[in-house]
């Protein structure tokens, strides 16, 4: 009270807001900086450092982890500095920037770039008009890769929803439904890669000769049964077959596990009514139960499809594309990594683009219409 | 129920659960094949397929017998006691004292042994070798693999990276340099666990943000999130790569991070804005009145209510980074190769060396396949969740 008029004080006032928003800009600086500065410093160690195995593993793991969570309290931290209007316009994006960056740069982008990139050469360095996709459409690798996915697209889409869904109706009559459905879907766990060496070693084969006993179990069984032991893999255009089994046997069980859940959402007095007009089993079940379920039928058959297009692991691991069996995907993969040819491998991506493209809009179109309570 | 009925009733349960017996079979046999091909010694798996493990008869050497040089071999021959000499053959093919049921009095051409002749008890005599050999070995038919020998040096061999050594078929000594996958197991790691966490903490708050915030052109980029679920990841391969050579980012654990958030995101955006979205909006306006920010709402009140959504998404994404095998071998390649590179590149180098392989293949698998048998409700539901992705 006694100094209220003292001229002083006003100039501390003033001294004192002055000092306070520097340091809140050198602290807003401050603390991005030591931010940037710490997690700098741990990329560096994880990209240098000679220490054991463990602790790299360790070191990336926290330091992931804990940088993006560093990250975002950091950004809102310094956000909530500004001036309130300023705040509360910024703050969506901090809770969405980061995901809008990455997948901007990790998808929609790259589609655009890709997309240039296929019209150029095979560096990237001249503009070579339409030649990529002339290659992409009319060369004999290319329509050799389309006949084997319009296979696996066929066979692989067609056994693995037609088992699944014959193991799906059959296990709901079954009083160990719970285990059948646990076995056929327990290689859905398993890596392409893995499922690979599993059923190269059923395929594998040994040659004709003195004293020598076939280790797979296929010949085994092929001579057991009478007949000469064969060289599957190789044997055009059937190993494609041979290599269609793998992802059936891997992907029944996700068509099981849907079509399962679905199956059990048809009324039981649906079907009992059914039977009382003396349907038998096969006709109820495509009468009732398949018209009921026809919206999963779709979406598993769609899912199992874009897979079969995408195809890569078993093919690259099994033959390498080798032997007549090459698909899309792994053709965009030579052209990339084996014949460096960036501007095909980009077209090729864009075929299997356009190749998704209806599901993608149906996506969308699907979207719009649950979308009323966006 | 009439009897009629209760009979059908039981054929067709029997029938019904035949053919999901014969289905499950099929798909377990694959997995049992190298499980037990994983523990064999090398030497064993080159000579004989796994299922000889179990017991069952062979046709085996059990003895020879040689005829004396004054034995006429263009009349027709008797074996006699005082003709020949007879002796035993251990399964290993040593030389032993003879315990089978006798030879003597079986009589036969040189011709009709050298095709080889089915005594009655099922045992078979056949010439060895040319004429001049004068001898004749004697099969039968016995039961073996109830010694079986198992093993854990194939795992020890696989998981190391220094010099091992195994047996061939022949019994040869190979050496050969180690394939680490005990190092390979540990960059799997480093990469899955940041992998899976880091999209899906971003997710989580982009989710909350386009479900509870409002901004500019908040349709068009959730709308764009929608699209984005199918795209190939083939499509931002080249581009991204050019990115990374040019920014030191190739083969780093950082890198390949960023391109499996950019890969999952869009999924886990998706189904983390439908879970959070259907949260009670009173909840939230309660905490917004007594004065909390969004962030504190989002830490205290978002994230523990999404723990179901969360762990559905996590292990869906933790298995398919465990296994993918295209995006690591782009950005991870030779340097801190992950358990899925170390086998391919087995299968292609070692294509012959099952007794690697497999133990290999099973060193990968073991760990997704707890994760998935533990948690396969939490799997289940994300994965209905997400049937659209591409």
């Amino acid at each position: 009270m006694l100094n209220a008029k003292n001229p002083n004080n006003e100039k501390l006032n003033i001294f004192h807001w002055f000092s306070s928003t520097i340091g809140q800009i050198l602290i807003s600086l401050f603390v991005p900086a030591v931010t940037f500065f710490v997690l700098w410093q741990g990329y560096r160690f994880l990209s240098k450092a000679q220490v054991s195995q463990i602790v790299l593993v360790t070191v990336a793991i926290i330091w992931g982890v804990g940088g993006v969570a560093l990250l975002y309290v950091v950004a809102n931290w310094l956000v909530l500095k500004l001036p309130k209007p300023w705040s509360k316009r910024l703050q969506p994006f901090v809770f969405i920037g980061p995901a809008v960056v990455i997948m901007g740069s990790f998808l929609a982008v790259p589609v655009v770039r890709s997309l240039i990139a296929s019209f150029k050469n095979n560096l990237g360095t001249k503009w070579v008009g339409f030649d990529n996709y002339i290659f992409a459409f009319t060369d004999p690798r290319m329509l050799e890769t389309f006949k084997n996915n319009l296979l696996w697209l066929v066979f692989g889409t067609g056994f693995s929803v037609g088992i699944g869904l014959l193991v799906a109706v059959l296990a709901d009559r079954s009083k160990l439904e719970v285990l059948y459905k646990s076995i056929i879907f327990t290689p859905m766990a398993i890596s392409f890669v893995g499922a690979s060496v599993i059923w190269k070693f059923i395929y594998s084969y040994k040659g004709t000769g003195v004293g020598i006993q076939e280790i797979g179990l296929l010949n085994a069984i092929v001579i057991a049964l009478g007949g000469t032991p064969h060289p599957w893999l190789t044997m055009a255009p059937w190993n494609n077959f041979f290599l269609i089994v793998i992802m059936v046997w891997l992907q029944t069980g996700y068509t099981m596990v849907i079509l399962s859940s679905a199956i059990k959402g048809v009324p039981a007095e649906l079907l009992e009514a059914a039977r009382i007009d003396g349907a038998n089993e096969v006709k109820a079940f495509f009468r009732i139960t398949v018209p009921y379920i026809k919206g999963t039928l779709i979406t598993v058959i769609t899912t199992v499809v874009i897979f079969s297009l995408k195809l890569f692991d078993v093919v690259r691991v099994m033959t390498g594309g080798n032997n007549n069996t090459n698909v899309i995907a792994n053709e965009f993969y030579l052209q990339m990594f084996t014949y460096n040819h960036a501007g095909r491998a980009s077209a090729i991506a864009i075929v299997l683009l356009l190749l998704v493209t209806p599901v993608i809009i149906n996506n969308l179109r699907q979207f719009n219409k649950e979308r009323k309570g966006f | 129920m009439t009897k009629g009925a209760k009979s059908q009733k039981r054929t067709q349960s029997f029938i019904v659960n035949l053919v999901l017996i014969i289905i499950c079979i099929v798909w377990l046999v694959p997995i049992f094949g190298i499980l037990i091909t994983s523990f064999r010694p090398s030497e064993d798996i080159f000579r004989t397929g796994w299922w000889t493990v179990f017991p069952h008869k062979v046709e085996m050497e059990v003895g020879r017998i040689k005829l004396n040089p004054d034995v006429d071999l263009d009349a027709r021959i008797t074996i006699q006691s005082n003709n020949s000499t007879l002796e035993g053959r251990t399964p290993d093919g040593e030389p032993t004292v003879y315990t089978g049921n006798p030879v003597e009095g079986v009589t036969a051409s040189f011709e009709e042994f050298r095709d080889g002749i089915t005594l009655d008890d099922g045992r078979t005599l056949e010439w060895s070798g040319n004429r001049r050999s004068r001898e004749l070995r004697i099969f039968d038919r016995r039961w073996v693999g109830f010694s079986t020998k198992l093993t854990m040096k194939n795992y020890k061999d696989v998981i190391t990276g220094k010099t091992i050594s195994y047996r061939d078929a022949e019994g040869r000594t190979i050496t050969r340099t180690g394939n680490n996958l005990g190092g390979a197991f540990l960059n799997s790691l480093a990469v899955a666990i940041p992998g899976t966490i880091i999209p899906i903490l971003i997710a989580a708050f982009a989710a909350f943000g386009f479900a509870w915030l409002e901004f500019p052109g908040r349709n068009l980029l959730f709308t764009i999130i929608v699209g984005l679920l199918v795209v190939p990841l083939q499509i931002a391969l080249v581009p991204i790569l050019k990115d990374y050579v040019a920014m030191g980012l190739n083969g780093t654990f950082l890198g390949i991070w960023l391109a499996h958030s950019g890969f999952g995101l869009p999924l886990a955006t998706y189904l983390l804005f439908n879970y959070i979205s259907t949260i009670p909006r009173e909840l939230l306006e309660s905490a917004f009145i007594d004065g909390a920010s969004n962030f504190t709402i989002f830490i205290r009140l978002i994230l523990p209510l999404s723990v179901p959504a969360l762990a559905s998404f996590a292990i869906f994404q933790f298995l398919w980074l465990w296994n993918d095998y295209l995006v690591a071998l782009i950005f991870l390649g030779e340097r801190n190769k992950t358990v899925t590179i170390a086998v391919a590149q087995m299968v292609g180098e070692k294509g012959q060396d099952w007794h690697l392989m497999t133990s290999a293949a099973f060193v990968s698998m073991i760990l997704p396949l707890v994760v998935f048998l533990a948690l396969q409700k939490y799997f289940v539901r994300g994965m209905m969740a997400g049937s659209v992705k591409g």
